[in-house]
């Protein structure tokens, strides 16, 4: 490992440390700015030490990680979320009772975990990736441990997981008896040959699909998500919905992008199906709700299905609309969150419709975030969500995807019903005018940045997609 | 640049209103028309420069502007105006003021984010008839979308809920739709020719098999008929128009429903002139539909507004009928009828706001004989509900003569039975004015006359749809030339007779 090597790791490398640095200096001194500080600090570091390491990729840093420009990235944008999630995270943990600080070595070991994650080219480095997220994950969810349901959904992502984990090892396995590698690259047969290989490659596909789908919470591997979002905090429930997804996310797209998944091959049939029933599935479920968070996470399901279209689509314009799409979700679906998080109590989340009635008129600001955020998912002009829509939409026409685009076309319909019922209840005329409570300063500015993305995006996106198309390149 | 201009000012406008508007409720009104007005200025110095006058006769652009937006994507920031655009830009400035001013007592709660709602609306529909790209005629399209939700949900009446959901809902699932056919004909092109662009002009060229044109039509045909709106589409527009406040009603019924029209001139007869022929017959039949139905369920209404707004329907009918027959004729008519009925039900739709405001109800059985009280607001009302059965002298006898004439050519039966629709108007419009003006008096209540305010605004919107009516060629004029290069390509194309009768 030389020295060029170890640039291109800088940002992986920074990540390990911050965790040991801040569980140091909670050892030594137990101070929830300090934290707080640290940690944000920390990952500052990571995104500033992403330019230099993108001097030196394409580089396969041992068989297990590739640091590239796909990798690098996917890592900026889950290093920028994590930062939006402990600036969310401070008021929020601040009014809980308990110890705070371990809260932030939490989600800074996720952090790592999603790191891993995008750079993975090996099924060991995946599979370290998804354990390091999950082990985190599960004591993040139930990091409220006086609050019942902040335990079930904890318990309950504990044993899913651990059964998706057993799911993608069981796979690699049989993969790996047919190949005789763990390198995605070299596990790599053109599917169209399928039908030459033995069922247990097959059934290794399948299983490690369905491993992966239980990460991304895509139809029929998502039943966990609307217990988990609603039970876990408000902050880790965003962090699941964007960091969590994002990096499996990165992950699939790496691993099926190095094979031929067009035509009529297994896979290509999964994936159809597995998009069509979570746009359909997650759209339908969510006119059914009445909380705030089972909403997000079903239309965060419907996301998914939105998502694996680029998967199947081919091109280039395919990887551009998909990191453009996920860059949007983002930002949407942290300020969506984040407007929760910044609204919770100490006794219980902000989730109910009836927590924001009449918000517009208690905090115009946040309500008008809270509306350019639910504009983004409905994917309406204006927002990052209407440009990614139109890519993923162009994308799919592009490759003659045209059930998945009318499915498209269809849910995006569908999903602005219950959009639109949030934001009748923000601007319902509420009779108690009192005032709500003030806004702690780090959430506010968190939103607000994310409102200002959300919108420049939306109207000059040029930028961002002339950066992502260099990031492909490469 | 005085394209963008004419864009950002209503934009900005609406920004101070609601910034600066937020405490003085005056003085958000104040902004929200003198932005109006430097716009109205704007767009007459573009009108009257030498290089628009020699643009309007040949119908070339009057303005353009194209600078990349999204170049990755193929997107340009394109704007040009012709003709037939400035009328309509005329139409949405004059009656975006006329909605400020009517607006100026009804609405009262949060009249800054009110006034931010409507600058926002006539931003987008100013960029709808001015863009050339359709990406962003696309943003554009959506763009008008949300603020009209907000007028409807916020200060619209007792049902606005269900109303401004319907309403999204409808004209958004129609948009989508029209994203598909975009998306559909920039790939066409680009897999055509290499080169991928959104831009209207080098579309227009696309060579495409008889089948895609067909499919990538009727994603458009099917987005502007359900905003126009056309029969089996037009379950929103009476939820809409009759929930919404009185100048959300002007706006929808002015132009919002105009913005269909002005895609299938635009878009649909141009881009696909083969495809637009072939269905040419059935959206003429869909259009007499229009007319007779709208007609008879306006009969029908006992709220005053939903009367309204099935007129609407009636008339919308007409425009259809224009656009499909084809000819020189029928298209100025529609366009015709497009400027003269947006006057005139959105002087309809301020009649019935005056009067929901003073006596509390819309509901005719609880209204008659204000001709006593109320002089002035009855004579308003006759002028208007005669210019909308199309009597001789106002601008809407105009539009549907000539939208007939032109139907005749193409179609006997059909304009046959589209005729029968004034015929309908005469019954429904004065079975307005019998029952409110005429009549018993049923409201206890004084009836206040119109004030000063009301007094001008109707006396300009009269004077208006009676220069429309008296003095057609002037409009004629400008918008003939623009619809030359649309006729060409149009179902029933048929030049030689048909110039006399405009010209």
């Amino acid at each position: 490992m030389n020295i060029a090597d170890l640039t291109a790791l800088s940002p992986f490398i920074v990540l390990t440390i911050t965790p040991v640095v801040v569980m140091l200096a909670i050892s030594f001194y137990r101070c929830h700015e300090l934290t707080v500080i640290l940690t944000l600090l920390g990952l500052v570091l990571a995104v500033a030490s992403l330019p230099s390491a993108a001097r030196h990729i394409p580089r396969e840093v041992t068989p297990l990680l590739i640091i590239d420009g796909f990798a690098l990235y996917y890592l900026g944008l889950i290093l920028t979320a994590a930062i939006i999630v402990s600036a969310l995270s401070y008021s929020y943990v601040n009014i809980h009772a308990g110890h705070r600080e371990e809260f932030y070595l939490l989600l800074l070991l996720a952090t790592l975990g999603c790191a891993v994650l995008t750079a993975a080219s090996h099924f060991a480095s995946l599979f370290l990736g998804v354990e390091i997220l999950s082990v985190s994950l599960y004591a993040l969810i139930a990091y409220l441990r006086h609050n019942e349901r902040s335990v079930e959904a904890g318990v309950k992502y504990l044993i899913l997981a651990a059964v998706s984990s057993a799911f993608i090892l069981f796979g690699m396995a049989l993969v790996y008896a047919e190949t005789g590698s763990l390198a995605f690259n070299r596990t790599g047969i053109p599917i169209s040959s399928v039908d030459l290989h033995p069922v247990s490659l097959t059934a290794g596909f399948a299983l490690i699909i369905a491993g992966l789908g239980f990460k991304l919470a895509v139809v029929p591997f998502h039943m966990w998500t609307p217990d988990v979002y609603e039970g876990a905090p408000a902050p880790v429930s965003a962090f699941i919905a964007t960091a969590s997804k994002g990096a499996v996310f990165a992950v699939v797209l790496r691993y099926f992008s190095l094979k031929d998944i067009h035509g009529q091959s297994a896979q290509f049939l999964i994936f159809t199906s597995t998009a069509i029933a979570s746009m359909f599935f997650g759209n339908l479920l969510a006119l059914l709700q009445n909380n705030v968070k089972r909403i997000l996470a079903y239309s965060s399901i419907s996301h998914l299905g939105y998502l694996l279209i680029t998967l199947l689509a081919v091109g280039s314009m395919a990887g551009t609309a998909a990191a453009f799409y996920l860059t949007a979700y983002f930002i949407t679906t942290l300020g969506a969150f984040g407007v929760v998080t910044v609204l919770s109590k100490e006794d219980r989340d902000a989730d109910g419709l009836d927590d924001y009635r009449g918000l517009a008129w208690k905090h115009p600001w946040l309500a008008a975030v809270f509306t350019a955020m639910l504009f983004s998912l409905a994917g309406i002009p204006l927002t990052a969500g209407f440009v990614g829509k139109f890519y993923i939409a162009a994308a799919g026409v592009g490759s003659h995807l045209w059930l998945l685009t009318a499915v498209l076309v269809i849910n995006s319909a569908i999903g602005l019903y219950y959009y639109l019922r949030i934001i009748v209840v923000l601007f319902t005329r509420s009779e108690t005018a009192s005032d709500g409570p003030s806004l702690s300063f780090s959430g506010s500015s968190a939103l607000a940045i994310l409102a200002f993305l959300l919108i420049s995006l939306g109207i000059y996106p040029g930028p961002v997609i002339d950066l992502i198309r260099k990031a492909m390149t490469f | 640049m005085i394209l963008i201009w004419l864009l950002i000012i209503p934009l900005l406008g609406g920004l101070a209103a609601w910034f600066l508007g937020s405490k003085n409720t005056d003085r958000a009104r104040w902004i929200s028309l003198a932005a109006l007005g430097l716009d109205t200025v704007l767009l007459f110095r573009l009108w009257s420069s030498e290089h628009a006058r020699n643009a309007l006769d040949h119908g070339a652009w009057l303005g353009e502007l194209n600078k990349p937006w999204i170049p990755q994507l193929g997107v340009g920031l394109h704007l040009a105006v012709d003709g037939l655009s400035l009328m309509l830009i005329a139409l949405t400035l004059f009656l975006g003021i006329v909605s400020v001013i009517c607006s100026w007592t009804e609405v009262r709660e949060r009249v800054g984010f009110f006034h931010f709602n409507l600058m926002l609306i006539l931003s987008g529909i100013l960029g709808v008839f001015m863009t050339l790209d359709l990406f962003l005629f696309y943003f554009f399209w959506e763009l008008m979308l949300i603020p009209m939700y907000f007028l409807i949900n916020i200060w619209g009446h007792e049902n606005r809920v269900y109303a401004s959901l319907k309403f999204f809902i409808f004209t958004q699932a129609g948009g989508l739709l029209m994203l598909l056919s975009i998306l559909g004909l920039y790939f066409v092109h680009g897999r055509d020719t290499g080169f991928y662009t959104f831009d209207y002009s080098l579309l227009m060229g696309t060579t495409m098999s008889p089948a895609v044109a067909m499919w990538i039509m009727l994603g458009f045909f099917i987005a502007f008929i359900v905003k126009l709106p056309a029969v089996p589409f037009h379950a929103w527009l009476p939820d809409a128009h009759t929930e919404a406040p009185t100048a959300g009603s002007v706006i929808l019924a002015g132009l919002l429903l105009k913005t269909g029209a002005y895609g299938l001139i635009r878009f649909v007869l141009p881009l696909f002139s083969a495809a637009a022929a072939v269905i040419a017959p059935a959206a003429m039949i869909l259009a007499v539909i229009g007319i007779i139905y709208g007609a008879v369920l306006a009969f029908g209404q006992t709220d005053l507004k939903r009367l309204v707004a099935y007129t609407s329907v009636s008339h919308m009918g007409f425009v259809l009928l224009g656009i499909f027959a084809g000819n020189a004729a029928s298209l100025s008519g529609a366009i015709f009828q497009m400027i003269a009925h947006g006057v005139s039900t959105g002087a309809l739709f301020i009649l019935v706001g005056m009067i929901q405001e003073r006596i509390h109800t819309r509901e005719m059985n609880n209204m008659g004989g204000f001709w006593s009280h109320a002089p002035r607001l009855s004579g308003v009302g006759l002028v208007f509900a005669l210019a909308s059965l199309g009597l001789p002298g106002f601008g809407n006898f105009v539009a549907e003569f000539l939208i007939l004439l032109g139907a005749y050519r193409v179609n006997i039966a059909v304009a046959a039975f589209a005729a029968s629709g004034l015929v309908l108007a005469a019954i429904y419009s004065l079975r307005i004015v019998q029952r409110v003006f005429h009549g018993k008096i049923h409201s206890t209540m004084k009836l206040a006359d119109l004030s000063l305010r009301e007094t001008g605004m109707m006396a300009i919107m009269i004077l208006v749809i009676l220069w429309l009516g008296m003095n057609p060629q002037p409009v004629l004029n400008i918008t003939g030339p623009a619809l030359h290069t649309i006729e060409c390509c149009a179902p029933h194309h048929n030049p030689a007779p048909m110039e006399r009768d405009v010209k």
